[in-house]
């Protein structure tokens, strides 16, 4: 069993707003060399068997939204 | 008159969309459950709001996926009328039945008020019937709708932005009439062929002055011209 590491984000050219907050925040507790901070959705999906045509499939038609978000993804193990 | 208000599970303004139609105008409103695959006998669909399958994922992702959107694409193809209001607009975006995506506000808070919505398209049945801006409740904490540049000039020169976000005095939309961020203070969109209307404010929700505003109503009725062009 393989087990794929997908990493969803909010494109560049979106204002992630939640983002923006901990980013604030961050600053606000002294951190203030945080420039800006980008929240994403880590899934991880075990497979058997491995095709990582399926696994773009998957992205395109669920997990990921192309009108906004990217992903991108590892297979671990 | 038969309408079908769709349920998902966490699905919340089915009631009152129910009602809106019924009580409000004379319509025949009934549930349809979401794993059902026909919407047979019917002459319209309101995808209620609410909060479907939690939303997970992404606002409206499961739901615009469940059996019943097979048919309600169907529907929408054949030129049948179908709002989809507040999480409805999300899942009709996530369906690709309307185009761009409704993101977290930009002030992430959930926000609920009473807002003036003015017109902006004045040919579609779900906008004519709105003589003078209309006050209409909105409560979502992700209503932003972004799409990308291209999206918006044919959605402009389209004339597919329904209703717009805006002044309470002015009626004119300014970025502090903009409760969510939305580009181009847009609240609500239609396809191309101008049969389906997506829009976060709740219609619904304003069926009768005793809750405040009638002025749901105007867009409701929409559904009416509908029937007659397929009669």
């Amino acid at each position: 069993m393989a087990t794929v590491r997908l990493y969803v984000t909010l494109k560049p050219s979106l204002l992630d707003s939640a983002g923006r907050t901990v980013a604030g925040s961050l600053q606000k507790l002294g951190f203030e060399e945080v420039q800006e901070a980008r929240i994403g959705r880590l899934i991880e999906l075990q497979v058997e068997p491995l095709d990582q045509a399926r696994i773009d499939e998957m992205c395109r038609k669920l997990l990921a939204n192309p009108v906004i978000e990217d992903y991108r993804y590892e297979v671990i193990g | 008159m038969r309408i079908a208000v769709i349920r998902f599970p966490g699905s919340n303004c089915d009631q009152d969309a129910y009602h809106a139609l019924r009580d409000g105008l004379g319509f025949e409103s009934e549930y349809v459950w979401h794993e059902s695959d026909s919407l047979a006998g019917f002459d319209g669909v309101f995808l209620p709001g609410g909060f479907s399958y939690g939303d997970y994922l992404r606002c409206g992702a499961i739901a615009a996926r469940a059996p019943i959107m097979d048919s309600v694409r169907e529907f929408a193809e054949a030129g049948k009328p179908v709002i989809g209001a507040c999480n409805g607009f999300q899942v009709l975006c996530e369906s690709g039945l309307l185009p761009g995506a409704l993101v977290r506000n930009t002030e992430q808070k959930f926000i609920c008020k009473t807002v003036p919505l003015r017109a902006e398209n004045r040919t579609s049945p779900w906008t004519s019937g709105a003589e003078r801006p209309l006050r209409i409740p909105i409560a979502h904490g992700e209503g932003r709708y972004v799409c990308d540049e291209e999206t918006l000039r044919e959605l402009r020169s389209q004339d597919r932005i329904a209703y717009r976000y805006v002044d309470a005095t002015t009626f004119e939309p300014t970025e502090d009439s903009n409760p969510n961020g939305s580009v181009d203070q847009i609240a609500g969109i239609l396809n191309v062929r101008g049969n389906v209307l997506g829009l976060m404010p709740h219609p619904e929700r304003a069926y009768s002055e005793r809750l405040g505003s009638a002025d749901g109503l105007s867009i409701l009725a929409g559904f009416k011209a509908f029937l007659h062009a397929h009669a």
